[in-house]
This record gives structure tokens, C-alpha cells and sequence, in this order.
């Protein structure tokens, strides 16, 4: 079916179209930048809360927006298949949630070696026994280390602005490896925010499979050869340093995607009152949270600063170094137990001892303002209303 | 200017340029050793590398060894033209990027996984990369940066390599031979004496004929043999 989209790029898209209003859910805005993203094709596999977003991509499949897309048969299959789709040079996406991730991470992290290009959308969820569906970032942790660029997307707009930019981001020639889009299930998959959103008219200009740092597909020599040739594929006839030099590569081409989430994104963190001596920071739906409690301090006259972590991967060290350069306390609250953004924080400064470890919340459970404005008051040297009362 | 990234050996396990806080050039611009400049003193650094080192080299890829392209027979032509006007200029391609078994000619060709080999094998000094993907262009570089002393060239249809130690980017045929020129000026400027003569045939290659091509040629491969567009297949086995 053909849409008669005006395809244009992704400056254009993300920063010049016109956009209009809508109330709707993170699982809707990350297939509505699907819908916009000329995306060849999406493979699914369900499980809540990603059902929702491969549901709804699913319909626009059939309303002509994407030109591929079927139910695999599990996630290791779905993540295979989108790496061997990436090899005839198509555009793709897919998504899922804690155990599905896991379910599939032999194959997500061959992906950055394989040099695949694809977007795909994290709605996490628990991991750990008992079951749970509920939200849970911990998953993400396992993301760290795969070499994928990834995003954290506070709410539904930057669900949808994170996921239409990831697009150009991964397909980028001295970038071409995966780019994740993580928001937290339910809190933002199933609730509805204000999304300003271009025209459905409009699409990001199509792939060029050939301006690509791999070949799309080993033609070199007919018959066409679907492998990559990758010499992780033969290693009695390779040399370990070709390893080493491999893996460099992965974490460089990570590190060259920063300039693309400035340009796309505006840069990998946000700053509010960079001037003060407290720091809240957070990411994902945690931001949501600490935006609120930077609020509350502001309306009670406390000069509190706020810092909302974009980028995960690549990680910010620097950025974040020079904005907590004169903080005497930055406090993180996260939606997980492990602490995993504060251990990446701590890493990237020089005085760990500055960070608070927490609130953090699990399993499900929401995280109320008052549980990080008690932080804030202890690092104030205040006494805590909420614990008064 | 001070060199970020230098010519080779540095060692066992080399340290990535963009860890070293390399950025690939701006559009219209160019890296050398690692700093950003000007195309134009880019391009004098490496002729003179080229013109003054010992066994210049050219590595193809197979971006510009197959015509698949458009532009790619105009570009290959340019790079004959830019070899020529090299004194003793050799083309060693990079046909494919798969491992070699047994062993790699390394006379012949020069591969991703050991391009050391290549490099060390025919004492290599200077040597351009051009038509290598991105991704193994970049291995090559530094694998070659880590063990050899050979001033390495990356000629990039895209974004450049920082681990060449002179990267020219958005590179296509009319640049090729602005590069030609360029070293023959400064060929001239060194007084160096040089009548344009091609490099020779490589002598490792088989001649090949492929006007007796059988399917029986592709061996296990053969069930993937694609036809040719518009041609009808009647018969399978």
C-alpha cells in the first residue's frame, strides 16, 4: 500500500515540522514514531507491557505504514531474525519487555559486532522471579555492557521524539549499531501524556543500505553469501587482535553517537539550576519523579538543582562531571534495586562520596515525590516534614 | 601541531584513536595525525609520505574493485591515474573481508583479520586505503598503527578514519585526481624525477577467464547461484 508520505529528514522532522497536541499513551507515541519512521519492518513477539507497542505497530502494518511484519516465534528468534534482516539492509524495529530481553539477549548483544542498525524499544519490566509484569528497570543494567547506544526516555513525548531520532542515529555510517529506547512499563507504556507529534504525512527519508560501514550483504563473490563474514564466525583463522580491534570499534562507534543525540536530542542531559549545591538526578521515569521534587523545592524556596540523564550509552561522564562540579550532594533515585545509574555516576566523577544511593523503588512500586524531598532534606541538614508527620 | 595519532609501531594492544579523543572531521575538512585541517595539508602531508617512503602502496576495496555502481568505474580510472603518477607504486587489493585458510598471499592481497602481514611481507611504508568499508578500514588502520611503521592514508567515500594518519573524507573521483595533482606538485617541489607509468600486474593473481565460468565452478555454493535479471530459469535441479 502506498501512503504518498513527503519524506524528509530528520532535522526537519524533529525540530521544523509542525506539530500538533495529542493525549495519548507511551505505547501509542512509540508507534506513532514508527508510523513516521518509514521502518521496513517490525518483528514481534508479545509480552506485556511491550504487547501494547507491537500491537499497535502491528495496525499500522496494516494500514501501509511499515511494509514487513509478522509474530516470531520467541524473542532469541525475533532478535535473530532483525539480525538477519539487517543484512539485506532494511529498516527495523522491534520491542520488549524484562524477560523477553533476556529471553533474546544472546542475540541483542551480537547485534553491535554484527554491525546491525535497528531500533529497539525496552518497556521494562521486572526480570526476577516471583513473577511479575510490573515495572522494573533492572533489565537495563544488562544493556550497559553490550556496546547499543541507549536511551531513557522520561515520558511519552521523549518516548516518541527518542524513538523517531534513534532511527537516524543507528542507521548513522560511523555509528551502524542498535540504538534501545527504555521507558518503564505502565508508568509510561499504559498512562497518557501530551504528545506534540508531526503529521503521519511526513516520514524520515528511506534507507540507503550502501552507506553503511559493512557490506549489507556479502555480494562480493556470487553467490551472494547471507553471512557478514565476520571473523568471529571462524576464529581458528583469525587473529585475536582483529578481536580486540573489533570490540574497540563497537565502543567507538558508541562513543561517535553522542554527537547525534546533541544533534537530534539537544544533548545527553538536562540541566535546572545548575548553580546549586544539591542535585536530584535521575533518568527514564525517575526523571518524572525528581522533575517533581525540583519543583517542590523551588515552591518552598530551596535552591535545588535537577539532572536528567538522556543518554546511558554512550554515558555522559563528562557532561555530568562539569555539572555537579561544585555539588556538595547529588541524590538518584531509580526504579530498581541495584542502584546501576548511581554506580555509572559514581564512576564518572572524582568524588563519589557526593552521591546518595537512592530512593530507589522495585517491583513495581511507584516512587513518590516525598521519598526523594526526605533526601533532599537530610542533605539540606533540614528535618523531614514527611517523616514528622 | 602536535601528533595525536602517529605512524606505528605502538604496541601490543593499541589504544583506539577515538579513545584518544579523536573526532572524525567536519564536512570539507580533513584529519592529520589526529588533528583536524585543512583538505589541502592533508593531502601534501601524505604525497609526501607517499613520494619519500619506502614501497608506496595502494589498498582497493571492494568498493572500487567491482563495478556495482555508478560512479565506481570513474573513481577505479582515478586511482590508476593517482598510482601511476606514484614512483613505484604497487595496488594490493582487498577483494573481500573473509579470513584467508591456509594462509594468506601476501603478495597478492591484503586482508582485515592480519594486514600486518601484507604490510610487513612487502616492507610497506606508505599506503593508502580506498573502497575499504568503513568498519574494516578502521580495523586495518590500527592493527597496521600496532604493529608496523607504515604512514597510513584512508580515502573515505563517507566520514573518514581517525587512525589513518591523513583521512580525507567524501572522497570520489574528482578528488582522486585533486590528490593526483597535488602529488605531482609536490613531487615537483621535492625534485623527484617520475614519467607516469602504471604499477605492475600483481604477480600472485591467476589470470582469470570468466568466459568458462560453470556453475560447477561455485562448488557447495552453487544452489545460491541468482539468475541475471530477466533471465527465466526453466530448469532446476
Amino acid at each position: 500500500m502506498s501512503l504518498n508520505k513527503t519524506l524528509v529528514d530528520m532535522d526537519y522532522l524533529l525540530k521544523e515540522a509542525p506539530r500538533e497536541k495529542h493525549f495519548i499513551t507511551g505505547a501509542q507515541a512509540m508507534a506513532e514514531a514508527v508510523k513516521r519512521a518509514s521502518v521496513d519492518m517490525a518483528i514481534a513477539y508479545p509480552i506485556t507491557p511491550q504487547s501494547e507497542v507491537m500491537h499497535l505497530v502491528g495496525d499500522i502494518f496494516a494500514q501501509g505504514h511499515i511494509k514487513e511484519y509478522y509474530r516470531a516465534e520467541e524473542e532469541l528468534g525475533t532478535m535473530s531474525a532483525i539480525a538477519g534482516a539487517a543484512r539485506a539492509g532494511v529498516r527495523l524495529f522491534t520491542a520488549t519487555s524484562g524477560p523477553g530481553l533476556l529471553r533474546g539477549l544472546e542475540a541483542i548483544v551480537s547485534w553491535p559486532g554484527h554491525r546491525v542498525p535497528c531500533v529497539l524499544g525496552v518497556l521494562t519490566r521486572v526480570v526476577n522471579a516471583p513473577l511479575s509484569i510490573q515495572p522494573d528497570n533492572i533489565e537495563m543494567a544488562y544493556l550497559l555492557h553490550s556496546g547499543i547506544v541507549l536511551l531513557h526516555a522520561e515520558n511519552q513525548q521523549d518516548t516518541f521524539d527518542m524513538t523517531l531520532a534513534a532511527f537516524a542515529i543507528t542507521e548513522k555510517v560511523d555509528v551502524y549499531i542498535p540504538v534501545a529506547v527504555a521507558t518503564e512499563g505502565f508508568f509510561v507504556t499504559h498512562a497518557k501524556g501530551y504528545v506534540d507529534m508531526t503529521s503521519e504525512e511526513l516520514a524520515f527519508n528511506e534507507p540507503d543500505p550502501y552507506a553503511a560501514p559493512v557490506p549489507a550483504m556479502d555480494n562480493e563473490v556470487p553467490p551472494a553469501r547471507i553471512q557478514r563474514d565476520a571473523p568471529v564466525q571462524k576464529s581458528n583463522f583469525m587473529s585475536y587482535l582483529i578481536h580486540s580491534v573489533w570490540q574497540q570499534e563497537i565502543w567507538d562507534s558508541n562513543k561517535r553517537a553522542m554527537k547525534y543525540i546533541y544533534q537530534y536530542l539537544g544533548g545527553p542531559i538536562e540541566v535546572q539550576n545548575p548553580e546549586a549545591d544539591v542535585f536530584v538526578l535521575a533518568s527514564g521515569c525517575a526523571a518524572a519523579q525528581a522533575r517533581e521534587a525540583h519543583r517542590y523545592a523551588q515552591e518552598e524556596g530551596l535552591s535545588v538543582g535537577f539532572i536528567k540523564v538522556k543518554a546511558i550509552r554512550p554515558f555522559p561522564k563528562e557532561e555530568i562531571r562539569t555539572a555537579l562540579k561544585n555539588a556538595t550532594t547529588v541524590i538518584i533515585p531509580e526504579h530498581n534495586i541495584i542502584g546501576w545509574l548511581a554506580a555509572e555516576v559514581k564512576a564518572a566523577i572524582p568524588n563519589s562520596g557526593i552521591v546518595v544511593d537512592g530512593p530507589r523503588v522495585y517491583g513495581g512500586m511507584t516512587l513518590p515525590v516525598e521519598l526523594i524531598m526526605e533526601q533532599v532534606y537530610m542533605a539540606l541538614g533540614m528535618k523531614s516534614e514527611t517523616l514528622q508527620a | 601541531m602536535s601528533k595525536k595519532i602517529t605512524v606505528g609501531p605502538v604496541g601490543y594492544m593499541p589504544q583506539s584513536a577515538p579513545s584518544m579523543g579523536v573526532e572524525l572531521s567536519p564536512k570539507g575538512q580533513a584529519l592529520l595525525y589526529g588533528n583536524i585541517v585543512t583538505e589541502e595539508e592533508a593531502m601534501r602531508d601524505a604525497a609526501k609520505a607517499l613520494l619519500t617512503m619506502a614501497n608506496p602502496t595502494i589498498f582497493p576495496g571492494p568498493q572500487v574493485l567491482w563495478d556495482w555502481k555508478d560512479d565506481v568505474a570513474e573513481k577505479s580510472a582515478a586511482i590508476l591515474d593517482l598510482a601511476a603518477e606514484i614512483p613505484n607504486c604497487r595496488i594490493i587489493p582487498m577483494p573481500d573481508y573473509r579470513p584467508k585458510y591456509p594462509k594468506i598471499d601476501a603478495e597478492a592481497e591484503i586482508n582485515p583479520n592480519h594486514p600486518n602481514l601484507t604490510i610487513l611481507h612487502n616492507k610497506i611504508k606508505a599506503a593508502i586505503f580506498i573502497g575499504v568499508h568503513c568498519h574494516y578500514a578502521n580495523l586495518s588502520l590500527r592493527m597496521i598503527r600496532a604493529g608496523t611503521d607504515c604512514y597510513t592514508i584512508a580515502m573515505c567515500a563517507f566520514m573518514g578514519h581517525e587512525e589513518a594518519m591523513a583521512s580525507i573524507r567524501d572522497v570520489h573521483a574528482e578528488d582522486v585526481l585533486r590528490f593526483k595533482d597535488i602529488l605531482v606538485q609536490v613531487r615537483n617541489e621535492l625534485g623527484i624525477e617520475w614519467t607516469a607509468k602504471m604499477p605492475p600486474e600483481n604477480p600472485s593473481l591467476p589470470k582469470e577467464d570468466w568466459g568458462t565460468l560453470t556453475p560447477a565452478d561455485y562448488g557447495e555454493y552453487r544452489s545460491l547461484l541468482m539468475s541475471k535479471k530477466g533471465e527465466h530459469i526453466a530448469d532446476v535441479e
